[in-house]
């Protein structure tokens, strides 16, 4: 069936019905962050403009500026990221060991064990808010960035055992093999020899796990109060009076914090893809 | 299938030559050694506060004083006073809001996600000039943090700054209306998560087998009946995986509503934003639990309908 040479009106006009569907896909997702990267180029007094002149206002930093001289956003940024390193070094970790005893062992009760790491990806954070905040302020961890990190563990763990053990599964079994019989011990095996090739998924869901714990939000808002992460001094940002919205230095802060993200993920954009499937099953 | 990795059950243990039942033991042992950090771990953050949680559903307790409280019962779901006051959670009419307003989002902005999505999908994966651009053009609303994306969104239905507020309805407060607001979330959200849908899509689309289109062109079968026929009964099992977990993900929002409308507006229109006002800005620690068991139930309920009903397999 060659529409090409059979109809060639038909043909052109399929392929330009595709192409605009193609353009209003395209326009569809970019545009939103398109015109807040805008925004975020503009002086507050030109946001009343109709569009056509916003867009060609002149153009400033003076948002960026502001924004990265104020206090609370630079902090915000610090606890943002030793919170998501923390909170993903541990995951990671603790995470591989499970995840080679999960798809390498054979043990009465993995089943089991499994559907718990299961349920815990998907039960919802506030069903636990209201016994880790009474955990965390007996424990003096309120408004620490390590409780904070610590909390975290309940999403970044089940979802790195569950990539990861898909991963560990497709590791061919002989490696292994090879290692046992030259007398390793199993954390010799693990380190030496599957650390090795598990490298790239340790890399994809290490940085899948990061994105999780940076965009946290419910936990961030409650279990601290001055030591803030990034997201919640974005949701909380205010200017001079308690009504006055500064969009601008709200875009720039969205897009300093985005831009990182954005990077990471268009550089790591096939391993992305293959770790969010694989592990699709996610929290 | 990619999109089923974690499903495919595991691939039994390499278990050529003999095995002596004290090297199996041996390896069993290893295995829960190396269990244990991460079965500690999950304890100590999912296990301990869930059982915390739950005990304080049953305790008249306050977030500022948690260990002076009394067994009430089931009081926090329901009790009535002398004087016919409904204390009961369950007999607050904004609970009933919330939980009406979560599922409208739920099924609409699921709905329309696994439409576009099925949409996008489609299109990334027919050959054509462009096609990794926008490959990659659909990661970017996913990496976008939701707080980030609320507050884009907001600008954006500003009723004096924003391009649809001002420009499109011409100055109308669209979030300030929570009739409207709940339309004006469902949008953000499906612009936010659409992406991972199609990515689901696409990787199931991606597994199907080629030459069988090719055979299905040979019969003279329509792109349609294809579509229809074929596609779509093979993508079943990516698809029920990506849609269980869609819902569970919109089953529990709370960013979107907290950012956009405020705390108090959120406590009418997401369960999570009425168990969180309760527990937090309330102290009400004993009726925030049994807000929060409630909404446990409601998840883990309608997942176990899902696995049962259409035996979706984790392994």
């Amino acid at each position: 069936m060659n529409l090409k040479r059979t109809n060639p009106s038909m043909y052109y006009l399929q392929r330009t019905l595709f192409y605009l569907l193609v353009l209003v896909i395209t326009a569809y997702l970019l545009f939103p962050f398109a015109w807040a990267v805008l925004t975020s180029f503009r002086r507050a007094t030109d946001l009343f403009l109709p569009p056509l002149q916003f867009m060609t206002a002149p153009t400033t930093l003076d948002n960026y500026t502001q924004v990265f001289g104020n206090p609370s956003f630079r902090r915000g940024l610090l606890f943002s990221t030793i919170v998501a390193v923390g909170a993903v070094a541990v995951s990671l970790l603790f995470g591989s060991f499970a995840a080679y005893a999960l798809g390498r062992f054979r043990f009465k009760g993995k089943q089991f064990i499994m559907y718990i790491i299961l349920a815990v990806s998907v039960f919802p954070q506030i069903a636990v808010l209201g016994g880790l905040f009474t955990l965390i302020t007996r424990f003096r961890l309120f408004d620490n960035p390590l409780g904070l990190m610590v909390s975290y563990l309940i999403f970044t763990i089940p979802f790195t055992v569950w990539v990861l053990t898909s991963f560990v599964r497709d590791i061919p079994g002989e490696l292994e093999e090879a290692a046992l019989v030259d007398g390793a011990s199993p954390l010799q095996t693990l380190f030496k020899v599957l650390f090795p090739v598990m490298m790239p998924a340790l890399v994809t869901t290490g940085l899948l796990a990061f994105i999780n714990a940076w965009n946290e939000y419910l936990f961030a808002l409650t279990f601290m109060s001055t030591n803030r992460t990034v997201p919640v001094v974005i949701a909380n940002y205010s200017g001079a009076s308690q009504f006055d919205q500064p969009w601008g230095p709200i875009m720039a802060a969205s897009i300093v914090v985005t831009i990182p993200l954005i990077t990471l993920v268009l550089i790591f954009q096939r391993n992305i893809v293959s770790g969010l499937t694989a592990g699709a099953v996610k929290g | 299938m990619t999109t089923n990795a974690p499903t495919t059950p595991p691939p039994a243990p390499p278990a050529r030559g003999k095995r002596t039942p004290g090297i199996e033991a041996s390896r069993a042992r290893t295995a829960i050694i190396l269990l244990l950090p991460t079965l500690i771990a999950i304890a100590l953050v999912a296990g301990f506060p869930l059982y915390r949680t739950i005990f304080f559903s049953v305790q008249e307790a306050n977030l500022t004083t948690p260990d002076q409280s009394t067994f009430i019962g089931l009081q926090n779901f329901w009790f009535t006073t002398a004087e016919g006051i409904g204390l009961g959670f369950l007999q607050d009419p904004q609970w009933w809001t919330a939980v009406r307003n979560t599922l409208i989002f739920t099924v609409f902005s699921v709905f329309l996600e696994t439409v576009f999505g099925m949409i996008i999908a489609l299109v990334v994966n027919s050959a054509f000039a462009g096609r990794s651009f926008l490959r990659t053009a659909m990661l970017i609303p996913w990496a976008i943090p939701t707080v980030v994306s609320a507050q884009m969104w907001a600008y954006m239905y500003n009723d004096s700054f924003g391009l649809i507020g001002q420009g499109l309805l011409g100055g109308q407060a669209l979030l300030a209306d929570p009739s409207k607001a709940i339309w004006a979330l469902i949008a953000v959200d499906v612009w936010k998560t659409t992406s991972f849908m199609a990515l689901l899509i696409l990787a199931g689309l991606q597994s199907l087998p080629g030459d069988m289109y090719e055979a299905a062109d040979m019969d003279g079968a329509s792109k349609w009946t294809q579509f229809w026929r074929m596609t779509l009964p093979l993508l079943r099992p990516a698809l029920l995986v990506a849609l269980v977990f869609r819902s569970l993900d919109a089953l529990r929002v709370f960013d979107i509503m907290y950012v956009m409308l405020g705390a108090n507006v959120a406590a009418s229109t997401s369960m999570t934003g009425y168990a969180r006002q309760q527990l937090i800005d309330n102290q009400l620690l004993g009726t925030g639990s049994a807000v929060s068991v409630a909404i446990f139930i409601i998840i883990m309920t309608i997942v176990v309908i899902y696995v049962t009903a259409f035996r979706v397999k984790f392994d």
